[in-house]
Formats: C-alpha cells, structure tokens, sequence
C-alpha cells in the first residue's frame, strides 16, 4: 500500500489574480498551474471560440466521460469475491437484542454515540430529544417537527442537532438534569432546506452539515460562520461521513441525485465522484482503513467503493430484499457491514465475499439509523418503532 | 367502481420503487408455471375460487429465494400489509398467518401503487354503502371518518349516496361467491388505505426529498471541471491514475485479517462482552489512560502510526520514547499543528504566533527541523495566517515521524517492555444462572468528569469513567 498523499497547495494566492483563494489544481500541459475557481471558469470561457455552443461541448464532455469509463474497466481485472474465496469463512453469528430503549414517543429518526462508549444521543419526530445512557437522562425539546440528524461532540460535552428548521443547533450539556437545556442553544448553521446529516469533526469547535438544499458546509461553532460550503449534488444531500484517514481532510457524502461524491474540506473542490446507484444513496460511511466506503440505498442494495481505484468493488444485494437500505455501519475490523431497511430487518453482510452472513428481526418498523458503538463492541439500531435497540 | 386515480406527489419514488418490485413478486407467484397452486376455499357455505393458504405462501417464498421460515414469513407479512394478498378470514388483521387460513390475491385495479392516493369521494361512497347495507357496521373509527367526510364533502352528498345505493343494487345481482369476493376485496383496499388510527400506516414516509435542484448551474461547472481535468492530462497517465484493483481488494483482505482479533462482534472480547454479560470489566480495564493497557491494545498500535496517536496512551509512551531520542518537538509541533486546524477561528492568530514563536523562529526553543523549501513557504504563510498555514510544515514533520521515529520506537525496548508487561485478561466463564444479572448503575457523565476537573485544577488520569465504581446502566 503506497501512501496515496501528494502535497497540493489547495488554499493560497491564484496564479492569474493573485487574491488568497481557495484553488484548483489543473495541469495544463503537464504544467501544475494553481487557479482560484473564478479566474477558472473565465480561462476557460475564454476558450469558447466561435462557433462552439454549450452542446458542441456537451457533446465533448460525453466522448470523454466515455473514454474514461473505458480506461476504468480496463483497471478491472479482478473481482473482490474472486479474490475473498482465500479468506475464511466466518462463524455464525449469536446478535440478539441486549437493551431497548423506550424513552421516545414517537419515531426515532437518527441516533449517535458518545466517545465514552456507552453513551448516545437520539433524536425524533416530536419535540422531545433524549439522551440515553441507558436510562434517559436529558431531554431536550425542539421547536421543530423532525429532527432528522443529530451528534455527540468528542468531548460528550455537547451535542448537535436539526431538522426541518433549517438549522443545526448546539446543545451543551450540564449535569443538571432539570436545567431546560434548550435555553442554552447556540444556533450554529443555517441552510435553505432541511438539515439532513450533521457530524463534528475532530474537534468540538467545527461542525460539517449537509443539508436538503444540496449543499454541504462547514462551520465554526463558536462564531456560527461559514468556513467552507461544498456545491456539486443536483438533489438533496441526504448523509456524509468524515474520513479516518492521517490526513483527515476529505469526507464523503451522498444524496438523492444517486451520486456519492468525496469532498477536500479545505479547498471545497469534489475530487471523486461514484454514481452507480439507482436510487437515492441514503447513507454513506468510511471503512475502517479510509481507504474505501460503503453505501446504502433506495435501491435495496448497498455498495462497497474504492477510492484508489475509483470505482465500485462489490454489491450487496438479494432477490428477497426489496424495500430501501437506510444506514450502514462496519464493524471494527472492517469485515462485517450491517445494514437497517425499510423492512424493518437489519441484513448482516460479508463485505469480502459479498454474501449475507445473517438478517436480525425485532423492529417494528422501518430501521432509520444504524451505528457501531467507537470501540465496536455492540451495534445501536433507531427505528420508526420509537425505539431503539443495542444489539451484541 | 368510481375509483379515480389522481395525480402522484413528486417525492413518492422511493415508495413507488418498492411497490414495483413487489408487484413483480406477486406477478411471479401467480405465474401459471411457477407459481402458487390455487384452489378453492370454503368460506362458510360459499366456495370462494383462486384462494391460498398463508402455508402456501410460506413455502413458495422459502423456495423461491433460498430463505428461512422468519424471513419468508417476515416478507410475506409486508405483502399483506401493503395490500397485494389480503385474509379472507378476519380481514381486519392484515397478518400472514403460516396455517391454513385462506389468502387471495388483491385484484390489480385495487393495488396500492395503481389507485394512490384514494379519492376522498370514493371512501364516501365506500362508507356510505356499508352504513346502509347494514346500520351499525361501521367501526368507531370509519364513524369519525364518515362524519367528517359528510362535513366536508357536503356538496356532493347526494351524489354519493345514490351512487351508493346504485352499487349495492348492481352487486345483489351477481352470484353470491363474486359478491363476497369483491366486498372482500374492496375491504381490503380501505384497509391499507385508510387504516385505523394506530395501525401501521403504508403512505407513513418521511419529509419530501425533490429531485432535481437547479440544474443549469451544476452543469456549467461539471463540464468545465471535466473538460479541464481530462482534456489537459496526457492520454496514458488516466489509468496511473487509478490504482490495479487486484492491489485494492488484497488490502482489503489484509485490513480484515490484521483487526480480526480486534473485532468484539468477531471474536468476543476479554473478559466478556459488557453488553452481553453485565460486566464492565472491559471497559475499566480499556480507560484511556489505564496504569497497564491490555495485549490487544498494545499490539495495534503496530499496525500504523495513525493507531498510535489516536491512543492517548500509546501517544504518551510516543512522546517517552522521542524525549529520549531529543527529537520530542517534533510530536508537540504536530500536536500544536491539530489544535490549530480544528480549533476556535478567533485563536488562529494567536496560535500561529505561538507556533512561529516556539517551533519556527530561527533559534527557537523546541525547534523543528524542516525542509528549507516548505519552511519558505511556511514563513511566506505566516504573514497572513489562517487555519491550514501549518498544513505543509505539519505534513512533512508527520511522515518524518512516521518514517523514521515510529519505526524504530516499535524495535525499541521501551515498546517491547510495555508489550511484555500488556496483561490479557481471562474469559469470564459463563455463570451457572445465566438469568442472573449484575446491578447496573450510570457511568459519571463526560461533562461532569470535565467539570470536575476544572474544578480540582488536577488532571489525575481523568477520563470518562475515571472512578472506577461506575458500572454499566
């Protein structure tokens, strides 16, 4: 494995305007040239000669896609499962149901843990917002009907949250457990459309969004200012998830235009984009190494995608499987890969052989949210059914 | 039938995908070759045609797709559900019972995908004829309905009633056994469609998703992006691009392999399971900043610098081992390098200075040895710093450490002392009573334990389960 790192300057001033930009990094002739995107597009507007139109160049863009394609299938010279018959078979697996939580009233539509391991914020379709340790321990009440994406901050001192307001809300939390906790709320980021996935990264003091609106965005928390918006999905953003990478600098996110797209976080540039869904791509998340992600969607199947060979590398599907996958989560080692669905079964799969290994049953309604607890011990499932249950 | 079929909300694809895919499934299982054999039901007195039972079901699912008896009984339950099959006895329970209770096939003019959404004049007319076959059988809830919809549909009321009555008319002229059928049918089609309140809801989906945002703009800059990202690099160097697949996938095996023993849900973890067994050993004994880490532990910090650092621990034995070497600027300017990538925008001045003053200036105190090249860039940088300044600097001290320090750290002896020390705690042996269970208490909160720590000034190993009486919950 080489280490797939190139320095790039990726924020500094433009060649051709000389203002501190963020910038692309084009070879023009085998020459590195580092333009800001503004002076970009007129370089390239200005070679629109005469007599080409936008369909002339259309017609360009699709020879190309084409020719890329063709290069990429040619890299295809073997499958994953061909090369997993070596690896061991796996054992039965004994997941039953260790703790439900019965806190919410109504649907649980997203979930999160705490570093600590044990602890998990969830959130739902009414105002009330708990967090759990088992037993409920706050609630938070939100002036919003859904509450679509919620986080624990690293240092589980605070937690982030919205939905259908628009906005994603900081929360501290104190020990005082009749304190109203809403009164305390920091208003972080602010979008045109729904809130649909919210993470912090490695620190409590930035929080990257997506949002309905088809953006994606990063924030500083203590100011509530835009460090860095990302434009490229055509349709709402509906999940992302950050790299584990050394470099920790790029994440992934996938929306309902079927597309996955991996993001720099600091030049706000799509560097790779996977669209071989049919559906929506309802959720998405790294595995283990960075080297790779899986995906979840309306199509009723996941996928796994590399991103150093830039394409998709297995599927994950079954005849008997017909209602869209919403959340998927790896477990430690990178070899299992559970799936939640609409079908209220949460399928357990082989991410090597490409095989199902074991469905669990238990909910009642449709699986929303599927997370692996941070040291993979046990797996935490959110559901329509105003549950929650930890598997094990 | 006066069923009319309206116009569909953009955002139901999803369900819409769904609805297909199972038609296909019920297509299939009235196939004349593969399919269900169907017989005639008793129902009472009457001989109902075309009808199944819920066991039939079952086994033609089990043996079309090669799945157990719970998932085919699961899928064959969301059939029901959704309306395509429906009980002949006790219609009102949408369940797939696998006996012999008789099932028939909903007639495709009644299937949810083909009549969404139900026209409100429909269920009035629906309603109305049952109140007036017979008084009284409307239930509580289609009572509420009926009101309301009398209410609101004032206008046409008339209407409907004499279409009701129309229906019953042409229905009392047909065989007895048709009669039942389509009542059956129609049943359950408000079934699935207007549910009891409680009961599961089949057009329950989340907030609207649209489609297709501006696309205009999106393609403007597509195409450029792809024009000049392809157009400019040479023919041959795509594919060097791209790495072979076949070194992916093995890196993929070989991932699996390393973290196999790593894995809780693979291969258990020592002592036990907290969340099977009740007991929190694992977790005390995993503290970030536990006195003696555990073997498992210890080992992967060998599997790649990035495990190294992300443990506190193993951080902190790092930072041992290059105090040692007189090379420990190097991790503190990394470190330094972090707080300022992901901390508060209104420090970053501050802390580039700070960095500048303690690791860069020419004869600073902990300074850091770095390429003249990037160290020019750095310094150009600094004149207006903002949160990635750092980043060249950073990256160059990181794959310093990486490629000289980590190494030889893992051959050093303070490594191999800590791995001969790592203690590997014993399998629980499962209890004679496995119904017994430990008390389960809270674990103290991690915005306690940080309040208390500012509190004390002290920093004793604290982590979030720092006194050790917190057991599970």
């Amino acid at each position: 494995m080489c280490d797939q790192t190139f320095v790039a300057i990726t924020f500094g001033p433009c060649d051709s305007c000389s203002e501190n930009r963020p910038l692309m990094n084009l070879y023009i002739k085998t020459e590195p040239i580092n333009y800001c995107s503004l002076c970009m597009e007129i370089m390239a507007c200005q070679d629109l000669a005469g007599g080409e139109t936008l369909n002339s160049l259309k017609a360009e863009t699709e020879s190309l896609r084409k020719r890329l394609e063709e290069e990429r299938k040619k890299l295809h010279d073997v499958e994953l499962e061909k090369v997993a018959e070596k690896a061991e078979a796996l054992s039965a697996l004994n997941l039953k149901t260790r703790r439900t939580l019965k806190g919410h009233a109504n649907k649980v539509l997203c979930m999160d843990w705490c570093k600590d391991k044990r602890r998990m914020v969830s959130s739902s379709q009414v105002p009330a917002h708990p967090v759990f340790n088992s037993s409920q321990e706050h609630a938070v009440s939100m002036p919003t009907t859904w509450v679509m994406a919620c986080a624990y901050a690293p240092s589980g001192c605070a937690i982030a949250c919205g939905g259908l307001d628009n906005k994603c809300s900081v929360y501290p939390l104190s020990l005082d457990q009749n304190e109203n906790l809403a009164a305390k709320k920091k208003s972080v980021a602010l979008h045109t459309n729904y809130l649909s996935g919210c993470t912090f990264t490695n620190s409590d003091m930035q929080i990257l969004t997506c949002s309905g609106d088809g953006t994606s965005a990063l924030w500083d928390v203590e100011s509530g200012q835009l460090l860095q918006s990302f434009h490229g999905h055509s349709a709402d953003v509906l999940t992302l998830d950050l790299a584990p990478s050394e470099t920790g600098n790029t994440f992934v996110s996938g929306g309902s235009d079927k597309k996955a797209n991996i993001w720099d976080l600091r030049s706000g540039q799509n560097i790779q984009s996977f669209d071989t869904h049919e559906s929506d791509v309802n959720c998405v998340k790294y595995y283990p190494s960075g080297d790779a992600f899986a995906s979840a969607s309306d199509d009723a199947t996941c996928r796994l995608f590399d991103l150093r060979a830039d394409r998709e590398v297995s599927i994950y599907s079954k005849d008997s499987i017909i209602f869209g996958a919403t959340s998927v989560d790896f477990s430690l080692s990178g070899r299992l890969l559970f799936a939640g669905y609409n079908d209220y079964t949460i399928n357990v799969w082989d991410v090597l052989k490409g095989t199902r290994v074991a469905v669990l049953f238990g909910h009642e309604n449709r699986v929303s949210s599927l997370k692996f607890s941070p040291d993979g011990t046990a797996f935490c499932s959110a559901s329509w059914d105003n549950t929650l249950r930890i598997w094990a | 039938m006066t069923i009319s079929t309206l116009t569909r909300g953009g955002a139901q694809r999803e369900q819409q995908h769904c609805l297909r895919k199972m038609e296909r499934v019920i297509i299939a299982m009235q196939d004349p070759d593969i399919g269900l054999k169907m017989r005639n039901q008793r129902l009472l007195i009457t001989v109902i045609p075309h009808a199944m039972t819920g066991n039939d079901i079952m086994e033609w699912l089990i043996q079309k797709y090669n799945i157990t008896d719970e998932e085919a009984g699961h899928l064959g339950g969301l059939l029901v559900q959704y309306g395509y099959i429906y009980p002949l006895k006790e219609p009102r329970s949408l369940i797939l019972r696998s006996d012999d209770s008789p099932y028939r096939f909903q007639t495709p003019y009644f299937w949810t995908s083909s009549r969404w959404p139900a026209s409100e004049l429909d269920y009035a007319i629906y309603l109305a004829k049952k109140n007036i076959r017979k008084q009284g059988e409307l239930v509580d809830y289609e009572k509420q309905n009926y009101n309301l919809l009398h209410k609101r549909i004032n206008h046409t009321w008339d209407f409907v009633v004499m279409q009701a009555r129309e229906q019953i008319r042409a229905s009392k002229q047909r065989r007895k056994a048709d009669r039942i059928v389509l009542e059956c049918q129609e049943q359950a089609y408000w079934l699935v469609n207007k549910p009891c309140p409680g009961a599961f809801d089949v057009f329950d989906l989340g907030p609207e998703r649209c489609n297709v945002l501006n696309s205009r703009v999106i393609l403007n800059s597509s195409l450029l992006f792809f024009l000049l990202r392809i157009s400019s690099v040479p023919n041959n160097s795509l594919s060097s691009h791209f790495l072979l697949s076949l070194s992916c996938v093995c890196s993929f095996m070989k991932f699996c392999d390393q973290y196999h023993q790593h894995d809780p849900i693979m291969s258990g973890c020592l002592p036990s399971n907290p969340w099977i067994s009740d007991d929190t050993t694992h977790w005390t004994i995993n503290t970030d900043l536990v006195g003696t880490p555990t073997r498992l532990r210890v080992e992967r910090w060998s599997f790649s610098f990035m495990e190294l650092l992300n443990d506190c621990l193993g951080r902190r034995e790092f930072m041992t081992y290059l105090e040692k070497e007189f090379s420990g600027e190097n991790l503190c300017f990394w470190e330094a390098c972090e707080d300022l990538r992901h901390g508060e925008s209104s420090k970053i001045i501050l802390k580039v200075e700070e960095v500048y003053k303690t690791f860069l200036s020419p004869g600073a105190a902990r300074w850091v040895n770095i390429d003249s090249k990037t160290m020019e860039r750095t310094l150009e940088g600094i004149k207006q710093p903002h949160r990635f300044v750092m980043d060249d600097a950073q990256m160059h001290i990181y794959f310093l450490m990486k490629k000289d320090s980590y190494p030889r750290y893992l051959k050093s002896d303070l490594y191999k002392n800590m791995l001969s020390k790592a203690i590997v705690p014993q399998e629980t042996k499962k209890s004679v009573f496995p119904f017994m269970r430990r008390q389960r208490h809270s674990s103290p909160s991690p915005a306690m334990v940080s309040q208390a720590t500012e509190d004390n000034g002290k920093a004793k190993g604290a982590g979030p389960a720092a006194t050790n009486s917190g057991t599970l919950s």
